[in-house]
């Protein structure tokens, strides 16, 4: 049973409410890692937005890294000139994600599969090239530092063992993952999985496909920023790295791993990815991304739905045995 | 570097037959297959490797290398492509993506533990060092080499594509793999045959390039943009076009990473998205 086959439905779930428990136990069960675990849950937003122009739109991206890293630089600017309020810098960051996805969603989400990956590719490395060259502003491959941030909501100062960042990255997470269940389950994200499945179809049914997919990219490319803007205030520092190919790349393992068109399989991706990674940097990172290739290929073989579509799909047929 | 203009210019023609020659295979499959490989530059950096062992190691002469490296290429495409590739031409291009990644973070990684980060060197033989003079313009012999080893083989692979039956088969299936297999043309074979001959060929050009674009363990990902770019801007399937597409995209690159080297990237990164949504279908859809 794949994605496709769902009629929405927008009740939670419990094992929804068992993974953001989790979420919250991770505070008090690991107090000596939220500096991971606030990465976990940044690199998880990320996923999030991808998952919702990927998973549910169709749209396959390798230039995603683009719009994270301008909401990056863009919060990262503000702090770095005097402005340290940390929710503005987030709304900014969202914007300058959101702007930038609204502005190139013209040239991105034209053509095929081949077309459209060529074209986002070559935006993100533009993006990147951009920052690269603009180094009195960004500054260059040193990176942007003096990202000092203001207290949270005027109470609550970032502090080294990134409690604050922890729950700050947990609510933001939480705020925008209800948002995009809401995205999802409501009848324009029922269209966008009809374009998904079959584009040719959908303008029969009265959908303006290209208006719909150029509203979806933006809003993704909104939440990418916010992701951006939290890793830059979480880590009070903004490196060109933020926008490279490889950040998209990873994303998109990430997502493809922990399952797309769920929602959840993005922050599944991102936990594991991190974890793993985090547990075998230790050993050469070469073996790492060895590793990391050959699970890709084997995902593709054998677990085409990743983590959170096997899992999910064991539990419908399930549910359809017991009928 | 050779400072004239006709001097900058026949640089970028040198560096457009390498990146022909690396990505005429992928344009050939991408065209038969639709099977979006970013893997391709995996076979080049094989070729560069297998160049550079038999060269260093085994004391083998440069060019006797080369036969070497097209072979090498031949045997690693064709395992991979009847284990592996041949699964996945129905699958989505989302699929193909994730699996070709996969095997280029996997040739990556594999290239570092063999051989070590850093680049290898590469001993040409004197007749290929230096500069000769025609017509009043000082070229570099080993690209001179280059440009006429790769016309020789664009030479060769357009007649052979135009007037052998193989060729025959190779263009039916492009058109319309359906109708060419009702025809009886085993599209499997040629599929395999295509693949093959286009691994060897990038591994060839892999070797060729060493002098030129280097060869260290993230050669596959560093030049994937321009392999793909070839194959886009040219149209996929085009023989002639993945030629003009890389001609275009080796002068404008040089040049304007000589004459402009801060806004040298952009000037290809503009020019891809530019023609891509001018012409979907690449420059021979365009000159039709």
């Amino acid at each position: 049973m794949s994605a496709a086959g769902r009629v929405p439905d927008a009740r939670w779930r419990p094992a929804e409410l068992v993974f953001w428990a989790a979420a919250v136990a991770v505070y008090f069960v690991f107090p000596h890692h939220l500096v991971l675990a606030s990465q976990i849950l940044i690199t998880g937003l990320f996923a999030l937005s991808l998952d919702l122009i990927l998973g549910y739109a169709g749209i396959v991206s390798l230039g995603h890294a683009a719009m994270f890293g301008s909401g990056a630089y863009a919060a990262g600017l503000l702090a770095h000139h005097g402005w340290g309020e940390p929710v503005s810098g987030l709304l900014a960051g969202g914007a300058a994600g959101a702007a930038l996805a609204f502005a190139t969603s013209f040239v991105a989400l034209r053509g095929g599969d081949l077309t459209r990956l060529m074209v986002t590719l070559g935006i993100g490395l533009m993006a990147y090239e951009v920052a690269n060259q603009a180094a009195s502003i960004t500054g260059g491959v040193d990176g942007l530092s003096d990202v000092a941030m203001g207290k949270l909501l005027g109470l609550f100062a970032f502090d080294l063992g990134g409690r604050t960042a922890y729950v700050y990255s947990l609510a933001v997470l939480f705020a925008v993952f209800c948002l995009s269940r809401r995205i999802v389950n409501s009848p324009f994200g029922l269209s966008l999985r009809g374009i998904r499945d079959r584009s040719a179809r959908m303008p029969a049914l009265g959908a303006p496909v290209s208006l719909r997919l150029t509203a979806v990219y933006t809003v993704a490319g909104g939440i990418a920023g916010i992701a951006g803007a939290l890793l830059a205030q979480t880590t009070q520092f903004v490196g060109l790295e933020t926008l490279g190919f490889s950040r998209s790349a990873d994303l998109l393992i990430m997502l493809v791993l922990g399952g797309a068109g769920w929602l959840y399989g993005g922050m599944v991706g991102a936990a594991a990815f991190l974890v793993a990674q985090d547990l075998l940097s230790g050993m050469n990172p070469v073996y790492w991304q060895f590793w990391l290739g050959l699970l890709l290929v084997l995902a593709v073989f054998f677990v085409p739905g990743g983590i959170v579509g096997t899992l999910a799909g064991a539990q419908l047929r399930r549910l359809e045995a017991r009928r | 570097m050779p400072g004239s203009l006709p001097g900058v210019l026949f640089d970028g023609v040198a560096y457009g037959s390498l990146l022909f020659l690396i990505s005429v295979g992928l344009s050939v499959t991408m065209g038969l297959m639709n099977f979006i490989n970013l893997a391709h530059g995996a076979f080049a950096m094989a070729g560069g490797y297998v160049c550079a062992v038999a060269m260093n190691r085994l004391g083998i002469p440069f060019v006797a290398t080369l036969p070497l490296a097209f072979l090498a290429g031949a045997v690693a495409g064709g395992i991979l492509e009847s284990l592996l590739y041949r699964r996945l031409y129905r699958r989505s291009p989302l699929d193909q993506v994730l699996f070709s990644l996969g095997l280029t973070l996997m040739s990556v990684a594999a290239a570092t533990w063999v051989f070590g980060p850093g680049s290898q060197p590469v001993h040409l033989p004197d007749f290929l060092l230096g500069q000769v003079r025609v017509a009043g313009v000082d070229l570099g012999a080993y690209r001179l080499f280059l440009v006429a080893v790769v016309s020789l083989i664009a030479l060769a692979l357009i007649a052979s594509l135009r007037m052998t039956k193989a060729g025959a088969r190779i263009r039916a299936s492009v058109d319309d793999a359906q109708a060419a297999a009702g025809l009886g043309i085993d599209v499997g074979r040629v599929f395999a045959l295509t693949f093959t001959l286009g691994s060897a060929l990038s591994a060839l050009g892999g070797a060729l390039s060493i002098d030129v674009f280097g060869l260290d363990p993230t050669f596959p990902l560093k030049y994937l943009v321009y392999f793909l770019l070839v194959v886009v801007v040219g149209g996929s399937g085009s023989i002639a076009g993945s030629l003009l597409a890389s001609m275009v995209l080796g002068v404008l690159d040089v040049v304007g990473k000589y004459y402009v080297p801060q806004i040298g990237a952009f000037v290809i990164y503009g020019l891809m998205i530019a023609l891509l949504l001018l012409s979907p279908g690449g420059l021979r859809r365009m000159a039709r």
